[in-house]
């Protein structure tokens, strides 16, 4: 597989992956607005990842499509951070079920939005033509995604002690998660090394200054940590990338090459 | 039909034909007016109708290139409809008339926050910061106040938000500047 076409799947797989994440609200938002809002935000991902899935079915040759590529494909194929594929809520024992918390929803939208900001913006510069046609879609969509979650964690964190205290400890439960961002992985270097792709870890110092300038406006504390390094874009994920993936492809799969 | 047809004529039939092809969402303007319908032109294997999207996960593409296939059946013209993403669409392209039409049907018209963003450069962070001042006002489409405020971020369709109007107490929609 050319370098292109694995870039492409990282970046397409982040955006379906937290598309589905979102769109888990449509019917189910804490009030109106906020349900049409996540669908609209889940919209646009899902339209960024099929164009990045129809640019690496090119990049990739033969007889792929951008359907075998979202439906097709298993766990250990998929390049998507873990922050991505991770439920509603904090983290709880497997068997525990829990409602769906929207401060977890809206703190993974702002944490993943102040990068892709930065991402989608430098690759409107790459070689890649089209891809950096994507970047300059991308980035007028993942403001509004940016502006949406930044607004609401200001709220949420500004605002009563229950939900101060619960967008605090989202935050203390994603955030960890966010260190996978800033090492390169190898598909990424070679991306960077061909011209096509941006070295994330170089954008680091700009997204600190976006997060700490949301935080300190929300009242939040960035939380102290370290230990494991998630991997989900080595294709090592969480166990619950593979109950998304199996609601998310499963109509593919129990009609193949259907069309309607 | 496109072998009796010089190819001149041919796109000037398919202008024709399509000029008055309305969005599918927002029936009072047409494409053209819109910025989705970008160009006809005579490609490797004959008439070519490009356009592009407005938003990359606007469900309405697909609607779109059956409408124009259908509009230019109508008129005896085959073309093949060509998907384009550069340069991005972007709301500033919108005509002075459609901006009025969509006044009229109800819909606050965008302003033009990314002419001027692109002009000075400005940049992804000024951006966000940007968003603490405050905004210029849009104008209720209904009565014409600018004592209106936002509901949400995000309307009925990916390129509107929705507000309110605080004097008639009218909901609308704002086409976002995009």
């Amino acid at each position: 597989m050319s370098a292109t076409a694995n870039y492409l799947l990282h970046l397409a797989d982040n955006a379906v992956v937290l598309g589905q994440r979102n769109a888990e609200w449509c019917g189910h938002g804490p009030v109106i607005e906020e349900d049409i809002a996540l669908a609209n935000v889940s919209l646009d991902l899902i339209g960024q990842a099929r164009l990045l899935y129809q640019q690496a079915a090119v990049a990739l040759g033969g007889d792929t499509t951008e359907d075998k590529l979202a439906y097709f494909r298993d766990v250990p194929d998929f390049r998507n951070y873990t922050l991505l594929e991770l439920p509603h809520r904090s983290a709880l024992v497997g068997y525990a079920k829990s409602d769906m918390d929207y401060g977890t929803t809206i703190v993974r939208n702002f944490l993943y939005s102040a990068l892709m900001v930065l991402v989608w913006e430098a690759l409107q510069q790459s070689k890649d033509e089209q891809l950096a046609a994507i970047a300059a879609k991308s980035l007028k969509e993942v403001r509004y995604h940016l502006r949406h979650s930044r607004d609401w964690l200001i709220r949420l964190g500004d605002g009563t002690d229950e939900s101060h205290a619960r967008v605090q400890a989202s935050l203390n439960h994603l955030m960890p998660y966010t260190e996978e961002f800033w090492t390169d992985s190898n598909i990424e270097s070679a991306a960077v090394a061909a011209g096509v792709g941006v070295s994330v870890a170089s954008l680091r110092a700009q997204w600190d200054a976006l997060v700490d300038d949301a935080l300190a406006e929300a009242t939040l504390v960035r939380p102290q940590f370290e230990g494991y390094i998630t991997q989900g874009k080595h294709g090592l994920h969480s166990e619950h990338l593979g109950f998304l993936l199996t609601e998310m492809q499963s109509l593919a799969r129990a009609h193949p090459n259907a069309t309607w | 039909m496109n072998t009796v047809v010089a190819p001149a004529d041919a796109i000037q039939a398919a202008w024709a034909a399509l000029e008055a092809l309305a969005d599918p969402e927002i029936p009072v303007v047409s494409l053209r007016e819109l910025g989705i319908l970008r160009d006809v032109r005579q490609g490797a294997d004959g008439l070519e109708v490009v356009i592009t999207p407005t938003y990359s996960g606007c469900p309405a593409m697909g609607q779109i290139e059956d409408d124009v296939y259908t509009t230019l059946q109508a008129v005896g013209l085959q073309a093949k409809v060509v998907t384009q993403l550069a340069p991005a669409w972007t709301t500033d392209w919108m005509t002075d008339i459609a901006k009025e039409k969509l006044r009229a049907y109800g819909i606050a018209p965008p302003g033009q926050h990314c002419a001027k963003g692109r002009e000075t450069g400005e940049s992804v962070l000024r951006f966000v910061r940007g968003a603490a001042e405050p905004e210029p006002a849009v104008p209720c489409p209904h009565c014409g106040s600018s004592h209106t405020v936002e509901s949400s971020h995000f309307g009925s369709t990916a390129c509107k938000a929705l507000y309110k109007c605080l004097d008639c107490q009218e909901p609308f929609d704002y086409f976002k500047p995009y």
